[in-house]
Parts: structure tokens; C-alpha cells; sequence
């Protein structure tokens, strides 16, 4: 089988293919040093987690352990492929420092203890309060990384038992611009295009969004079609030099935070040169009007100025998704994370509405996700939402999610949007949230303005339980620390970008005393008695498939219907919701018809006022009049809260590498990945480094008004004026443990960062903060440890190439017979 | 015809508008929510006050086309806040009550709107309408945000 070195070469070897052509299948594999696949005991059918694409895989089991993986051949998503992270990552599991025990803090320091004590003290503290203060006190805040069991079950403890309105997912910092997006447009969130609309697109647009680097193998595949026959051309909207951009044919490197000015000068160069379908706009949508009126006042030479890009690329960029025949637009972070994120986001969608371009192959619109079930997060009401994406403004969905449940109605808060994790902090802050639950992730690094996050976390009045699975900069500071198990040590299932639906069947047991995230919820709500209106207790199941059962039941009928799915079913590979009676295979696309869940009865959400972020009445939404039609909705652009100029005259983006996930709490403990992105770095362009007098290597510090970080400087083809710093790295693995050890130390990017977000999705902004860069010491002719394979690529010449070398050595093959059977489930596109 | 004093009045009533929403981002710079949105939206006080005193001339007044930095509301602000609190200090509370005045203040503009929008169609003056046409919404918006978030922080900050 041919060996090659996945650091090296992220997105591997090349498959070419045409326009409607079936992705061929290429299949990627690591196992053990030593091991070969005839040696490995079992194959255990799972799904990527280190990213949101959902990529399907086995789990090579020796001996008890895990001891590699192999990519499924068969399945729709990845056709046997596997990124970087998905390959090697899987050797953190196995890490000496995993929490093994349950801890808890005694006189101020963390001691190991019981299952039974730790359990108690949670439960005993969540009833003091609950007698005390009320449902208020308590706050739930989650992550994108468990599986769906886990976030319903959660959820049904939070909203229906204890009925707290305090319940966020980690998915705010990552997809909740995608999902306000998808409701402000559609009426409902769920993701209308399909992975496979890469095979049949002439137009691929990508609106901040590092494919190359967030979603490795989907990179592969527009990879495989550029070097195929009829290739589609790519717009890029990034101000960094990326792999997306150096492959695009027109780059837009856009002043951060005028991405509102940009997609209204692509939108009046759309209109005014007709490039629209009249009579898709006619029958599926309503307010163009508006949007024609607004975006008047962005003729592209005024866009241009705003956003500080050349014109003619302005115009380009719109000729080509004007002209496009099948166009697909994906988009991520440098939207979401960005100034006026819902309200750029919603006019990439609006593009698509007026060039009636959904729900037909190579025509869809991707708002990504980042996290492995970001998806399920959303749509089971983890990230407070109500589930089964019911509207908690609608008093017949909040009856009927209470008929599911067996409760009163009155129990489930709906008396306002859900709290977002910044607004708990706010409450945690003031003093009235005093016990806040965090599973599975790492808000000491990941929150912006870390000293504030920090200095609310540390209060002695406020309870923090931490359910994870390594010590995390936030478990170092928690009251009780919970031992998880992780992914091939649990069961559960979890959706994908493009509602590819995955089982991940456990593999091994647990280290120690560590326990599923789904037993410890359920012995939560036991030891917290909760029941139902008749006395029985509230959560009526025991494991994990019993848990998707009653979920199938909350989604049946909803737009994520899941009611057709069985966990036998998905151990033959990946299904899209919704799957139901009528949609047995799953759905390729959604509002392929051109109608969407818009009604006033069925929507999810009636909409926000996209610049205050009022939410909309029943009243205001009905005067809209969508009835299953698409809202097309216009902004206006107001100037970023924080200008760069004076004293900090850069932009400071930040973002992340392909070699690492989160806060690294998996992939810096994975020699491969941790050997290919050791430290923080820095990246400014050349003329900056020029005119700052820097070079590569040179110890640099960056500061604003909140903190400051040092790093080492890589010079990249950046946009001028823009510093870029990763946001992976956080203390845990340095001396200060869960905080820099003094004020040179500093090195996670969320020091910098600003505390304000998009006041429609509440996504904290992490891509306009100003910024000042000074050099602390000259390299030593060394070059910064960056990355040279993705957007780090050094401008200048003699900086080494990154390799992993035979420890990273990945097997990659043909079809494998045998290797998964190809699903029969995807209409087109992906069926063999 | 009455039209100077409908113009004069919302002149000083978007100046006044202005004030209470900046006055009220100072207040709750720990509410960044509250901080940074109702900075933007004093925006649109400004951009009315300069619209209104250049139309104004045609009526024959003379008004400052630059937002005024008169802190009287504020005052006024400040003593009826502390009426309703009975002068508790918690911010969620006092946060309450100041979206409770600015809601009372937008939707004050707003009437002024109203009156000018009439007066403008009564005397045919279609400038003046639409001036209205374009600034109205801006300030209903405006009220619909205070209203929101009082809804958001109501049951928080009373509960607890």
C-alpha cells in the first residue's frame, strides 16, 4: 500500500474527477507502528471528531485498544478519505494524564475522591440553590464535541427538569451565525446544500472560510475536481494568503469587519447586471424589494472603497457567481466570528435567493459548522434553542415539546431567547448565576478577553463543575472535576455539516473511573430526582440507543426528522436527515421544491431585526407574510466597535491551523500533530515586517487593550495592516498551568480579544480587535516553528517545509473490497 | 403652519434620544451588549438631527446640524432611575430601569415622527415626508430594541 507522510501533504494524493462524475474513493489508513490490518482484532464503524465534516471511519481494535483507524470506502462523505487530525488524533485517548478519577476542591486544592462524593456535592449544590434562588442560579454551558444522546438528555434535564433558560454550547463561538443565518433566510435552521454539490458546481465561492484547513478531506474533494476535467472556478474572501486563495480565481482580501459592504456590492453588481431569476424570486421569496433598495447605495467602486479591494476584482468576483450556472457557496468564521456576522452571512443566502440557485445539485449554500456534532448541539437544544428546532416564542411548540416530555408546559422557559454563554458570564459576574456545569470544553482559553473569563470563573461564589476528559486550563480552576470517557469509548451518534448522520459505536472501555458523558447526565438527574408531571422520573432511558429512540419521537415531524433512522440502519453508513416514512434514504437537499419552513405555525424563529437584534414578534413576522416562502433580508453596514489606527494600528485576526483542534487538549498530546504546530506564532505581511523592521523568527509581542502575547514571527502573504494569531494554545502545558505565570508569558490569542458580539447569534467576535505589534528580541536565525503547509506558508525563501516524517507515514489505497459497503442511500452523487 | 415647530421639536427630541442611549452605554460598559448596540444606534439619532437641521432651513431655522452634548436628560435620567430602584444599587436593576426610559424616550421621537409625517402630507411638503419616510423606522427600531432587551434581562434580574 502506498505510505504517505499526511503532515506533510494534509489533503493527501490527488483522484482527479469531472462535473457529475462520483467522487472516487480513496482510502486512508494509520495504524499502530508494526501493526497490519490482518493483525487488528475488530473494526468498529465511527465518524471523525476533530472537525465538523464528518468524515466516516473504523476503529482498528488490539488487544482491547485502540490502535488506529481506517477511512469507509462506502460512505457518501469521505469516500474512504481521512484529514491529519482524524489519522493520528486518535492516540491522545490513550494519554497518560487523562482524568481517570472524579476530583474535588479541599482547602482549596483538587483531590481525587468517588464517583459517589463528587456526584453529591454537584447535586447537593444544584438543590441548595434550586431552594434558595430558583432555576436562575443554574447554568448548563456545552460544547459541539459529544454526541447527540448526550446534548438531548442534557437538554431535557436543563429545560425540562430543573427548567433553566441558562443553557449554551460551546457551538456559540463556532456555528451560531450559521444557524441565525439559516433562520433569518429560511425560517428554520438545517443546512440546504450537500457535500456532494462540490461534484456538480462551476462556481465553488468561499466566504471566510478556510476549507483547507477547518474541513481537510471537503478540501480534497474540490482538490480532486480542479485537477479534473471542467473545473469550477473559486471566489475567495479571506484577508489571509490561504490555500482556499492561492487556488481561487479571484481573492478578495477584505478590510476586517466590512464583509456587509462587500456582499452589498456583490449583490448590487447581481441586480443591476440582471444576473437574477425573476420568477424564483416571484414565487419563493419575499422582501427583495428591500434588498434592492439597500443595496443601491453600494455601487461596486463604493464597496470597493469601504472594503479597501480593487474594484475590477470587486467585479469580477461578481461576474463569476453572477454567471455561474451551478453555484455553491460555503461559509465560516471570517463571517461568523466577524462584525455584523447574521448579517453577512444572510446575504450569501440571499445571493442564492435571488439567482434561485437551492436545493438542485452544484446549487447550495454550505453555512459550516466547526465541531463534530455542532449540528446535534443545535437542533437537541444544547445550545438552548428548544428541540427538534421547535420556536420558543410559538406557545403550540413549547405544548407540544411538553406533551413529549410529560411536563407542564409552564416548567420549559420561554419567557425569552435563550442566555447565551457571554450573557451567563454577564449573570455569573453580577452574582445571580452561582453554578455553572461545563462539559466538554475549555472556556478559559477558548472565551474572548481571557483575564475577565478568568476573573468570573476563579469567584468563590460561583460553583464550576467541569466534565471533561484531561485536566483543561478550565478544569484547573473548577469545584468538582468529572472523569469523561470520549470518542471509542462510549456509544452515540453525531451529524455532520451536511446532516450526514453517523453512528460511532464504543470500541474500548474507559480509562479508570471514567464514565460515558451520557451515564454521568443520567445519574444527575437521578441523584437531582427529577420527574415528569405524573411522579415518574423525567428522563425515561438508560443508554445510549434508548436516548435516540425518544429523541427519533421529539424530531418526528420536525424539519430534522430523524424518526427514520435506527442505530442498525447507521452502522451501514452516514444517512441525511430528515429521514422519515417518506424519505427513507434521507434527503440529499433541502427546499428542492422552493418551499421552505417558513409559516408563521411551523417556523423555528420569527426573526431579528439584523442590526439591533430585536427579535421580531408573531405580528411583525406574519406582516412579512413568508408562508413557506424564503425571507430575503437586507442590511445596512455600520463601522467596526473597534477601528485599528493610534496607538494599536493593526487588525488582529485569529483562526487556527489544520494540525490542531480547540484548545489542543486532544491534538497537542499527539506527537505528529503537536511536532507540526508546537507553539504560537505570529503573521504579518511583508511590507508590515518591512516597514516594523522584523524579520522571521524575530520574538514579537502583540498587545491591545486587554492583554498582550508573544510569539515568534512568520512572515506570510497576509493582507497589509492584518496580525493573524492561532487560538489553539492556552497554559496547561506550561508552568503557569491555567493562566500565563507572569506578563511575559502570555500566549493564548483570547488575551487580545474583545468582549462584544453579533447581537443576532450572540457569536462573540474574534476577527476585529485593534492591535499593536513590537519586537521583544531578534530570532536567532531560526524561523518561527509555523506551519509551512496551509495559510502560514512563508512569504520569503530558507524556511524548512514542515514534514512529519516515518512516524507520520499514513497508508493510502484504492478501493478497498470489502472495506464498508457503499451505501445505497445517496440518490446521486455518491452511489457507486 | 406649524411645520418649524414639528422639525425644532424632534431636533431636540433626537438630540435628547441621543443622549439617553449614549448616556446608557456609559452607564453599562460591563453590559457589552448594551454597550456597543446602543453606541450604534445614537448613530442614527446623529444622522437624523444633521437631516433635520439642514431641512430646517427651509423653515426658516437656524439648527445645529451636529448632535448636541447637552447632559440635562441624563440628569433627569439618573433621579428617576433611582426612584424606581428605591436606590438599590444593582446594575441588572438599574439596567431595568434605563431601558424602561429609553423605551419611553424612542417611543416619544417616534409620535414626533408621527406629527411630522401628518403635517408633511397635510401641507404637501414631499421632502419632509420623506425624510420622515426614511427616519421613522430607524427610531421605531430603536424602541423595539429597549423593549427586547427588557424583556431579555426582566426575569434574570427580578428572580434572582
Amino acid at each position: 500500500m502506498p505510505q504517505v507522510d499526511r503532515i506533510a501533504e494534509p489533503w493527501g494524493t490527488r483522484t482527479p474527477y469531472g462535473p457529475g462524475d462520483t467522487w472516487p474513493v480513496r482510502v486512508d489508513s494509520f495504524l499502530e507502528q508494526g501493526l497490519a490490518e490482518h493483525d487488528v482484532d475488530r473494526w468498529v464503524p465511527s465518524a471523525t471528531i476533530l472537525h465538523s465534516n464528518g468524515d466516516a471511519l473504523d476503529i482498528a481494535v488490539k488487544d482491547g485498544r485502540i490502535a488506529g483507524v481506517r477511512g469507509r470506502a462506502g460512505d457518501r462523505v469521505n469516500r474512504g478519505r481521512l484529514g491529519p487530525k482524524d489519522l493520528y488524533g486518535w492516540q491522545a485517548g490513550q494519554s497518560p494524564d487523562r482524568l481517570r478519577r472524579p476530583l474535588i476542591r479541599e482547602h482549596g486544592r483538587l483531590v481525587e475522591t468517588d464517583w459517589d462524593t463528587a456526584m453529591d456535592r454537584v447535586a447537593g449544590r444544584a438543590r441548595e440553590l434550586l431552594a434558595e434562588q430558583g432555576p436562575s442560579a443554574i447554568g448548563f454551558y456545552t460544547t459541539g464535541q459529544l454526541f447527540l444522546e448526550e446534548y438531548y438528555t442534557l437538554a431535557l434535564i436543563a429545560h425540562g427538569g430543573i427548567g433553566t433558560n441558562h443553557v449554551d454550547g460551546n457551538t456559540r463561538l463556532c456555528t451560531a451565525t450559521a444557524a441565525a443565518a439559516l433562520k433569518e433566510s429560511f425560517g428554520c435552521d438545517g443546512q440546504p446544500g450537500s457535500y456532494t454539490d462540490v461534484d456538480h458546481a462551476d462556481v465553488i465561492a468561499l466566504y471566510g472560510h478556510n476549507m483547507a484547513e477547518t474541513q481537510s478531506v471537503l478540501w480534497s474533494r474540490v482538490l480532486d475536481r480542479l485537477a479534473g476535467p471542467n473545473p469550477p472556478r473559486l471566489v475567495c474572501v479571506d484577508p489571509r494568503e490561504t490555500a482556499v486563495a492561492r487556488a481561487a480565481a479571484v481573492h478578495l482580501a477584505n478590510r476586517p469587519g466590512t464583509n456587509v459592504p462587500l456582499m452589498n456590492g456583490l449583490l448590487h453588481e447581481i441586480i443591476a447586471n440582471g444576473w437574477i431569476d425573476e420568477r424564483y424570486i416571484r414565487e419563493h421569496t419575499v422582501g427583495f424589494g428591500e434588498l434592492r433598495e439597500r443595496v443601491r447605495d453600494f455601487p461596486a467602486e463604493e464597496a470597493a472603497r469601504l472594503c479597501d479591494v480593487p474594484v475590477d476584482d470587486l467585479r469580477e468576483a461578481a461576474r463569476i457567481i453572477g454567471t455561474a450556472d451551478r453555484l455553491l457557496s460555503t461559509v465560516l468564521q471570517g463571517f461568523y466570528q466577524s462584525h455584523q456576522a447574521t448579517a453577512a452571512a444572510v446575504q450569501v443566502n440571499n445571493i442564492h435567493l435571488v439567482r434561485g440557485m437551492l436545493g438542485r445539485p452544484g446549487c447550495g449554500v454550505l453555512q459550516m459548522n466547526g465541531q463534530p456534532s455542532a449540528q446535534n448541539t443545535r437542533e437537541c437544544g444544547a445550545d438552548g434553542d428548544l428541540p427538534g428546532f421547535r420556536n420558543w416564542s410559538n406557545d403550540d411548540h413549547v405544548r407540544d415539546l411538553a406533551r413529549v416530555w410529560n411536563v407542564d408546559p409552564l416548567v420549559i422557559p420561554h419567557y425569552a431567547p435563550p442566555t447565551h454563554v457571554m450573557q451567563m458570564l454577564r449573570y455569573a459576574e453580577e452574582g445571580s448565576l452561582r453554578f455553572l456545569y461545563v462539559t466538554g470544553t475549555n472556556p478559559a482559553v477558548s472565551l474572548p478577553e481571557l483575564a475577565r473569563v478568568r476573573s468570573i470563573l476563579e469567584q468563590e461564589r460561583l460553583f464550576l463543575v467541569v466534565q471533561d476528559i484531561f485536566p483543561s486550563e478550565t478544569a484547573l480552576m473548577a469545584d468538582v472535576v468529572l472523569p469523561a470517557a470520549t470518542w471509542g469509548e462510549k456509544t452515540g451518534t453525531l451529524t455532520n455539516a451536511d446532516r450526514t448522520v453517523h453512528l460511532s459505536d464504543k470500541a474500548v472501555d474507559p480509562p479508570g473511573e471514567a464514565r460515558p458523558d451520557l451515564d454521568i447526565l443520567l445519574d444527575l438527574a437521578r441523584r437531582l430526582e427529577l420527574t415528569d408531571k405524573d411522579g415518574a422520573p423525567l428522563v425515561k432511558w438508560h443508554d445510549a440507543e434508548g436516548a435516540f429512540e425518544a429523541w427519533k419521537e421529539c424530531s418526528r415531524g420536525r424539519p430534522c426528522d430523524y424518526s427514520g433512522l435506527t442505530y442498525e440502519l447507521l452502522r451501514g453508513g452516514g444517512v441525511q436527515w430528515p429521514c422519515d416514512a417518506r424519505n427513507p434514504d434521507g434527503t440529499e437537499r433541502l427546499y428542492a421544491d422552493g418551499r421552505f419552513r417558513s409559516a408563521p405555525g411551523d417556523c423555528e424563529d420569527f426573526g431579528h431585526d439584523l442590526v439591533t437584534g430585536a427579535p421580531l414578534s408573531d405580528t411583525e413576522y406574519r406582516a412579512l407574510n413568508p408562508g413557506g416562502r424564503a425571507i430575503i433580508k437586507a442590511a445596512e453596514y455600520l463601522p467596526a466597535h473597534e477601528e485599528a489606527g493610534g496607538e494599536h494600528p493593526f487588525w488582529l485576526i485569529t483562526g487556527r491551523t489544520v494540525y490542531h483542534f480547540h484548545t489542543r487538549t486532544k491534538t497537542a498530546r499527539v506527537p505528529q500533530l503537536q511536532r507540526a504546530a508546537p507553539e504560537p506564532w505570529v503573521e504579518l505581511s511583508p511590507a508590515d515586517a518591512r516597514r516594523l523592521g522584523l524579520a522571521e523568527g524575530d520574538l514579537v509581542e502583540v498587545a491591545t487593550s486587554r492583554g498582550a502575547v508573544r510569539a515568534r514571527l512568520r512572515v506570510t502573504g497576509m493582507r497589509d495592516g492584518v496580525v493573524f494569531l492561532p487560538f489553539h494554545y492556552g497554559y496547561w502545558d506550561r508552568p503557569g498551568g491555567h493562566r500565563p505565570e507572569d506578563e511575559r508569558s502570555g500566549r493564548a490569542a483570547n488575551e487580545l480579544t474583545t468582549t462584544d458580539w453579533d447581537p443576532v447569534s450572540k457569536q462573540p467576535l474574534f476577527k476585529t480587535a485593534a492591535a499593536r505589534v513590537t519586537l521583544v528580541e531578534r530570532g536567532a536565525g531560526g524561523p518561527s516553528a509555523a506551519p509551512t503547509t496551509a495559510a502560514a506558508r512563508p512569504a520569503g525563501t530558507g524556511v524548512p517545509a514542515t514534514t512529519g516524517g516515518p512516524q507520520a507515514l499514513a497508508g493510502e489505497s484504492g478501493q478497498e473490497p470489502g472495506a464498508g459497503r457503499v451505501s445505497g442511500r445517496v440518490r446521486e452523487g455518491g452511489a457507486a | 403652519m406649524k411645520l418649524d415647530l414639528v422639525v425644532r421639536e424632534l431636533h431636540r427630541s433626537e438630540n435628547e434620544l441621543r443622549q439617553v442611549l449614549l448616556r446608557m452605554s456609559e452607564r453599562h460598559k460591563a453590559d457589552h451588549e448594551t454597550y456597543h448596540v446602543a453606541r450604534d444606534l445614537a448613530r442614527w439619532c446623529a444622522d437624523h438631527v444633521r437631516d433635520l437641521a439642514e431641512i430646517g432651513r427651509a423653515y426658516g431655522l437656524d439648527l445645529d446640524p451636529s448632535p448636541s452634548g447637552d447632559h440635562g436628560p441624563v440628569d433627569r435620567l439618573r433621579e428617576k432611575a433611582a426612584e424606581w430602584l428605591g436606590r438599590r444599587p444593582e446594575p441588572a436593576l438599574l439596567l431595568l430601569a434605563d431601558l424602561r426610559h429609553l423605551y419611553r424616550v424612542a417611543s416619544g421621537v417616534s409620535l414626533d415622527w408621527e406629527l411630522l409625517a401628518q403635517a408633511a402630507q397635510g401641507a404637501r411638503q414631499a421632502e419632509l415626508l420623506a425624510l420622515a419616510q426614511r427616519c421613522h423606522p430607524q427610531t421605531l427600531r430603536q424602541a423595539r430594541w429597549a423593549n427586547a432587551r427588557l424583556k431579555e434581562s426582566a426575569t434574570q434580574a427580578l428572580v434572582s
